[in-house]
């Protein structure tokens, strides 16, 4: 029933369907007034100076720079990873984003545009947003972003199949899917706004972690709320309780609406108090966000130049 | 060297308005004490703040008779909707000043600016719009038609929270038509004086609040006086027996709020994660300075050990220092004094076999400071157990049954609040029905509210403070 859980155990719990529900409903449950509290309280921390400085630089290499619409074109997968890879022209010493995040028919020309340039291209698969068809066509759309080269994959998990309590076909669904990834990285989307519960958001998130996913993620972005600070203390504290347990380090990924610099460091202090300073990585810690990167580069500059300069002083793609 | 260290993010000390001399306020006016002089000092570096003058006998004397022509004059006949407007204009003057009022509460006690910001300052003018909605509705508190005020109410107040007990003592006494004399603890007393300048500001009429900075003997001067309807008293246990001596055959009337040795009970089926934040908000807010504290912590064996370690490394994050900075957690202990006790109180626990665990945040030079901690194994019979450390220090028991939680719960002379924690319902209203204590939380840990009513058992004292039970305290019931 605890999470401080042995390797031994946690290989009982995903034995078969019963085991793995009784070990999900056994997490201790989640406070709502409290973790929500202390999320207020940690959200005051003040970061200044040298201390903002390379929060904000962490921020900008820990950015998933996404575009998920319909849409979306070559051209425009092409621009955004220019601006990925140099997202600040001005000032070279920017550094570039952590990947680029597109849709999997499109993965191929990220994967062309940033050859070579250590930026990796994250492609969303599994029926992406909802999730909603055959385990075959899920796998075949993991496939395509596979095959085209995506170094990361974002899933999404069945939601339908967490909420009616078959978690061992959730499990499953994620094994097979971590399988068709091969190389690239796994990044499971519990989509907490849906799930809509702070116990729920532990029992999926421990669910995409005993599943073998390398990143758990808030949120598609395509269902509101998306990530918010409290979510993301859940989550971080449940790869820090997976740490503890196996002695393995795995990854959170809040997405959606997160907007500003601000907002960016104050989930930089809950990575740093909640998760540990080990997660201050971008192995370990991305933001899914398209409009922060500039926020950020525009406090950077501020923050070198002691000045604001504006917004027309950054790329707008 | 971490990974990312914060750059040091220090509140502008001159937000405080710091004075070289503070004085006496008297009959609406500063006077010079007839006392000697005492220093306040900054816990955090040890240096002086400010001279403050003292009031002698003759002084509270003066206040005294200040107090009560001021009730049988002005404050006693004025209808309640209008002293419901001086209230709330205090309120209002608390909240515009609230920036200085923190700094200077933070400077004057020690205890970080994220605290005296965001709860002691905001919750201090709470209790006056609270209390000020109260002022023209006292006939329908439950007291009978038209309820009367007491008179002159003497208040003495402790360090740990300066100005919010003084708010919990003032409001209260002010909305239901009595007149004060309020003495602050000798090593706070400053932001009581500035809070004297705020009812300067309101126009309060002369006399309906008197503050005399002093020592014990002071404190004694009030409890004697013979002009004084009612005495209000926070602080130790100990000077609680004495006044309750003292008052003993005379027609005062008495409320006391005293120490307390709150246990905050962790079973199997808590929300461990937010129960170990309840721990350390129960325990370490205000360096433990919080006489509701949770310093017992009793947890159910089978979850001992895993809430132990989670508890040690979320300690293990805490900032201790610099009182001023924005991102501390932890800041200076009040008085060398206090230092003194808690590392006495420490060491007795070790001696008794108490295995300790001290957060390995690292000390300043300067100022009292000390680690927070974490006593292990201990015993119902350590003195860890039953005496109040008023300082960062846990004691850690174990349980193994409801039952047996509920009797070491209770098994103190103290009685003044508890924190439960378990995700079932029905277990918490089992455990508040057998919980002796005034105050119980549960799934969370002290939480203030002016509409809640606080007060103790046994010898954490009696009478309520806040809500509309706390109103009894200061009418003719």
């Amino acid at each position: 029933m605890a999470t401080a859980s042995s390797p031994a155990e946690l290989t009982d719990a995903t034995r078969d369907e019963t085991s793995l529900s009784r070990f999900l409903q056994g997490l201790p449950g989640v406070d709502q007034v409290g973790v929500e509290a202390r999320a207020a309280s940690l959200g005051t921390r003040s970061i200044k100076k040298a201390a903002k400085l390379w929060a904000i630089d962490t921020a900008i290499s820990m950015v998933d720079l996404t575009t998920l619409e319909g849409a979306d074109t070559r051209g425009k997968v092409r621009s955004l990873a220019a601006k990925a890879r140099r997202p600040d022209p001005d000032r070279p010493d920017a550094p570039p984003v952590a990947a680029v995040c597109v849709y999997p028919d499109l993965a191929a020309t990220a994967v062309e545009a940033l050859d070579g340039t250590g930026v990796g291209v994250a492609s969303v698969a599994t029926a992406f947003p909802s999730g909603r068809s055959s385990r075959e066509v899920k796998l075949a759309d993991v496939a395509l972003a596979v095959e085209a080269g995506a170094t990361e994959v974002d899933m999404v998990i069945d939601r339908g199949a967490f909420l009616e309590g078959r978690y061992g076909y959730v499990f499953d669904e994620i094994r097979a899917v971590k399988q068709a990834c091969g190389d690239a990285h796994l990044k499971v989307i519990i989509e907490t706004g849906e799930l809509a519960t702070y116990d729920n958001v532990r029992r999926a998130s421990w669910l995409g972690l005993l599943a073998g996913g390398d990143f758990i993620k808030t949120s598609t972005g395509k269902v509101s709320p998306a990530a918010t600070l409290p979510v993301t203390h859940v989550m971080l504290q449940a790869v820090r309780d997976w740490y503890d347990a196996t002695g393995q380090l795995r990854g959170v990924k809040p997405a959606g609406g997160i907007r500003s610099t601000k907002d960016a460091l104050r989930y930089l202090v809950a990575v740093h108090e909640v998760a540990g300073e080990e997660w201050l990585t971008p192995e370990l810690f991305r933001f899914g966000a398209s409009s922060l990167l500039n926020d950020l580069l525009l406090q950077r500059r501020t923050q070198h130049d002691g000045h604001y300069s504006g917004p027309d002083y950054v790329a707008v793609d | 060297m971490s990974v990312w260290e914060y750059a040091p993010a220090p509140e502008s000390r001159d937000l405080a308005n710091l004075q070289p001399a503070y004085r006496p306020f008297v009959d609406g006016e500063f006077v010079d004490g007839s006392g000697d002089p005492l220093t306040s000092v900054d816990p955090a570096t040890e240096e002086t703040l400010a001279e403050v003058g003292t009031a002698a006998e003759s002084d509270v004397d003066a206040a005294v008779r200040a107090a009560r022509r001021a009730f049988e004059q002005v404050w006693g006949p004025m209808p309640g909707a209008e002293r419901a407007k001086y209230l709330f204009r205090i309120a209002r003057l608390l909240q515009e000043r609230a920036r200085e009022l923190a700094v200077l509460e933070t400077l004057d006690n020690g205890k970080p600016i994220k605290e005296s910001r965001d709860s002691d300052v905001p919750t201090a003018a709470a209790h006056f719009f609270y209390h000020a909605g109260w002022a023209d509705k006292l006939d329908y508190a439950g007291y009978g038609p038209d309820p009367q005020p007491l008179g002159v109410a003497g208040q003495i107040i402790p360090w740990n929270f300066p100005l919010l007990m003084l708010a919990w003592k003032i409001a209260p006494a002010l909305a239901t038509g009595n007149t004060v004399v309020l003495k602050p603890a000798e090593t706070t007393p400053l932001s009581a004086l500035v809070f004297a300048e705020i009812c300067q500001q309101a126009g309060l009429p002369a006399g309906v609040v008197n503050i005399v900075p002093g020592a014990g003997d002071i404190g004694s001067a009030i409890v004697r006086h013979p002009g004084i309807d009612k005495i209000a008293f926070t602080g130790s246990t100990a000077v609680g027996k004495e006044i309750q001596h003292a008052v003993a055959g005379t027609s005062k009337q008495l409320t006391l709020e005293l120490g307390g040795k709150a246990a905050n009970v962790v079973f199997d089926d808590a929300p461990l994660d937010q129960a170990v934040e309840g721990i350390v908000n129960g325990i370490f807010f205000n360096q433990g300075h919080v006489c509701c504290a949770g310093s017992r912590l009793l947890v159910q064996e089978s979850v001992a050990e895993e809430l132990l370690g989670k508890l040690r490394a979320r300690v293990s994050t805490l900032r201790l220092g610099d009182p001023l900075d924005k991102n501390t957690d932890i800041g200076a202990i009040n008085s060398a004094e206090q230092l003194a006790k808690i590392r006495e109180l420490t060491a007795s626990g070790e001696a008794e076999g108490a295995e300790r665990w001290t957060s390995p945040c690292e000390l300043p030079e300067r100022g009292f400071f000390f680690a927070p901690t974490v006593l292990s194994g201990v015993e119902q019979a350590m003195r860890v157990a039953r005496e109040e450390i008023f300082g960062p220090v846990l004691s850690v028991l174990t349980f193994r049954t409801p039952d047996e939680a509920v009797t070491k719960a209770n098994n103190t002379p103290y009685g003044l609040s508890a924190g439960l924690w378990t995700e079932k319902g029905s277990r918490i209203l089992w455990l508040a029905d057998r919980m002796r204590a005034g105050v119980v939380w549960a799934n969370t840990f002290n939480r203030f509210d002016p509409a809640a009513p606080f007060g103790g058992y046994q010898e954490s004292g009696f009478g309520r403070e806040g809500g509309r039970t706390g109103l009894e305290a200061y009418l003719h019931v």
